[in-house]
C-alpha cells in the first residue's frame, strides 16, 4: 500500500556554519512510509561513510523486505506485528556492514553513527533509535520528545545528578552511550505508537536540538506547521543563526489522513491487482 | 583540566587540579585539599568530576558550604564559581577551551559502558588506552577524553579541513535566538481594517500574520534583521506594492505589507 498520499514529508540536511563536512545523512521513502536519519562520527570522512551506509542499507533493505512482508502482518513466532522485527533485522545488517568496514579499512577505524528510523503503517508508527538523534511529536498543539537519548548526559539526568536546565550547560553534550557500527552487535531501542491525522513528527540530529531550544522548535512547528518545507528551512536557519556549530538535519512527517491497513476484502483486491 | 584556586582574604594560597574522580576537601590530613582551620569540618565536601563536568557536594559539614554566597548541598560547578568554606575561598576555573578546541571537542564520541572508570584516574592510563576494550570507539579518542581535551584525537579531523571555528563569537551552549549586537526591535502597525492603529512589537523569533487556511505569512527575526516569508494560501503577501515570491524577503524601515486585505507598516523602534 502506498502511503505517499497519507503522509507529507519534508527534509533537509545542512553542514552548518563551522564544519566543512556533512556527516549527517537522511533518506526517505514516502510510499513505504519510511524516514531514516543518521549522524555519523569518525575521523576524515569516516563519519559520512558510516551515516551514509546506515541510511542506504536500512532504506534499501527495508524497501526490499516490505515488498515481501507487510509491517502490520502478525509474526507467527511472537504474535507481534512484524514491523519491529523487520526494522531490527535491517539495523543489525547496517551495523554489521559498518562494523566490518571499520575493521577492514584503517581509515574507517572506529567509525559509527547515531540513528533514528520511523516506519509508518496501519495508523501506527514504529520508531527505532540509537544514540542522540531524536524524534519529537507535535500533537494537538502539544510538543514532546518521543525518543530518549542514549547519552551520558541523559544518564546523568535520569540518575538525578543534573536537572534538564543544568544539562544545557554541560560540557559532556557530545558523548553517546550507544552507536551503530561500533561493536559487532547493537541494541536499538524500538517502540510502537499510534498516529493521528494532524500529527507532525520531527526527526533531527543533535545539530538542531543543541543549537535551538525545544521551545523555539515548538514555536516553529506551531506557527509554520501549515508549510512543512518552510518549517524545515526555518529550523535549519535558526540552528545556523545560533552558531551552527554542528551539521543540522531535519525531517518532518505530517499525517494527512488515516491510513489503515487493507483488511478482508480490500486485502483480497490488493492481491488480485 | 579544571582547576581550583584556594585563597583567603584575597591571598592566593594554592592551586589544585581536578584530576581525580573524587577530590575531597576537609580539615583532616587525608583530604586531597586539606584546609587546617577549625571552621572547616574534618570531611567537609567532595568534588566529583566526570569528564569535563564537576559537581560539588557538601558532606554534612558543621558550618556548611557556600557557592557564590548561597548555601548548597549539591552544586553543578560552573566556570568562575566561588566555593566558600569558612573564611577560605576556592575559585573553580573550568578548562579554557579555545574556539578551535571547542569546535573539535563537540564532535560526537561514543562512550562505552564501563569506560567511565578508565577515564577517572586522570590522564595516566591514556597512553595505554589505544585499542583497550574498555576505551571509547576511536582508540585515540579514549586518550583524549581521559586527558580532558579532544585536540589530539581529533587533530586528524582538523587537518582534514575542519575550519578552526568561524568568528561566530558565541558562548558555548547559548541557544538565545538573537546573537546580533544590540538588535533593533521591529514594530508592525496596522494601517487599515478593524484593527487600524494597533501596534505589535516583533520580539519573538517568529510572528505569524494573516488567517490560517486563507493566507498566512510569517515575520522571522534573525541576527541580520527581519524577514517576511509566505507560509500558506493562494495569495502571496505584497511588499511595497510588489507581490513577493516564495523566498524570504528582508524588511526595511517603513516597508508597507499587504496581507489578506490588511495594510501594515513595518518600522524599527527608536
Amino acid at each position: 500500500m502506498n502511503l505517499s498520499e497519507a503522509l507529507e514529508i519534508a527534509a533537509a540536511t545542512d553542514p552548518g556554519m563551522v564544519r566543512s563536512h556533512n556527516e549527517d545523512s537522511i533518506a526517505a521513502d514516502p510510499s513505504k512510509g519510511l524516514v531514516v536519519l543518521a549522524d555519523g562520527m569518525g575521523g576524515y570522512n569516516a563519519g559520512e561513510v558510516a551515516s551514509g551506509m546506515a541510511t542506504t542499507v536500512i532504506t534499501t533493505e527495508l524497501q526490499h523486505v516490505l515488498e515481501e512482508h507487510a509491517p502490520y502482518d502478525i509474526d507467527e513466532q511472537s504474535g507481534q506485528r512484524l514491523a519491529q522485527k523487520l526494522i531490527a533485522a535491517q539495523i543489525a545488517k547496517a551495523n554489521t556492514s559498518i562494523y566490518q568496514a571499520s575493521q577492514s579499512q584503517p581509515q574507517y577505524a572506529g567509525m559509527g553513527t547515531t540513528l533514528v528510523v520511523a516506519l509508518f503503517y496501519d495508523n501506527r508508527v514504529t520508531i527505532a533509535h540509537i544514540g542522540d538523534s531524536r524524534l519529537y511529536l507535535l500533537r494537538d498543539g502539544e510538543f514532546k520528545q518521543v525518543t530518549k537519548d542514549h547519552s551520558l548526559l541523559q544518564e546523568q539526568i535520569d540518575s538525578g545528578m543534573l536537572t534538564r536546565e543544568q544539562a544545557r550547560h554541560s560540557a559532556n553534550k557530545n558523548l553517546v552511550t550507544r552507536a551503530l557500527g561500533i561493536d559487532a552487535t547493537v541494541e536499538p531501542e524500538i517502540h510502537d505508537y499510534d498516529t493521528r491525522p494532524g500529527d507532525i513528527y520531527l526527526l533531527c540530529s543533535d545539530g538542531l536540538c543543541d543549537m535551538v531550544s525545544d521551545e523555539d522548535i515548538e514555536m516553529v512547528l506551531q506557527t509554520l506547521g501549515a508549510n512543512l518545507k518552510l518549517c524545515v528551512q526555518q529550523l535549519i536557519q535558526m540552528a545556523n543563526d545560533n552558531g551552527g556549530r554542528d551539521n543540522v538535519s531535519v525531517m518532518l512527517v505530517r499525517v494527512r489522513r488515516e491510513y489503515p491497513a487493507p483488511r478482508g476484502l480490500a486485502k483480497l483486491f490488493g492481491w488480485l491487482k | 583540566m579544571a582547576k581550583l584556586i584556594l585563597s583567603m582574604d584575597g591571598l592566593v594560597l594554592k592551586e589544585y587540579t581536578l584530576g581525580k574522580e573524587r577530590t575531597t576537601i576537609g580539615r583532616k590530613p587525608h583530604n586531597d585539599i586539606q584546609i587546617d582551620n577549625l571552621a572547616v569540618s574534618g570531611e567537609h565536601a567532595v568534588i566529583v568530576t566526570i569528564l569535563n563536568d564537576s559537581f560539588l557536594e557538601d558532606l554534612g559539614s558543621t558550618n556548611g558550604t557556600l557557592v557564590n554566597g548561597q548555601p548548597v548541598k549539591k552544586h553543578f560547578l560552573q566556570n568562575n564559581d566561588v566555593v566558600e568554606l569558612g573564611k577560605y575561598k576556592l575559585k573553580y576555573l573550568a578548562e579554557a577551551t579555545g574556539p578551535a578546541k571547542a569546535a573539535d571537542f563537540e564532535k560526537t564520541m561514543v562512550l562505552r559502558p564501563g569506560a567511565m572508570k578508565a577515564f577517572a584516574p586522570a590522564a595516566a592510563p591514556a597512553h595505554a588506552a589505544p585499542g583497550a576494550p574498555a576505551a571509547a570507539a576511536k582508540p585515540a579518542a579514549a586518550g583524549a577524553v581521559a586527558a580532558g581535551v579532544a585536540a589530539g584525537a581529533l587533530a586528524a579531523g582538523a587537518a582534514a579541513g575542519t575550519p578552526a571555528a568561524k568568528p561566530t563569537g558565541e558562548a558555548p551552549s547559548a541557544p538565545a535566538p538573537a546573537a546580533a549586537p544590540a538588535p533593533r526591535i521591529g514594530v508592525l502597525q496596522v494601517l487599515t481594517g478593524g484593527n487600524a492603529g494597533k501596534e505589535l512589537e516583533l520580539v519573538k523569533p517568529l510572528t505569524r500574520l494573516g488567517k490560517p487556511g486563507v493566507q498566512v505569512a510569517v515575520i522571522t527575526r534573525r541576527p541580520q534583521g527581519y524577514f517576511i516569508t509566505h507560509v500558506e494560501g493562494a495569495n502571496f503577501p505584497v511588499l511595497n506594492g510588489k507581490t513577493v515570491d516564495a523566498q524570504a524577503h528582508p524588511l526595511n524601515d517603513h516597508d508597507i505589507i499587504e496581507l489578506a486585505g490588511v495594510k501594515m507598516e513595518f518600522f524599527f523602534k527608536t
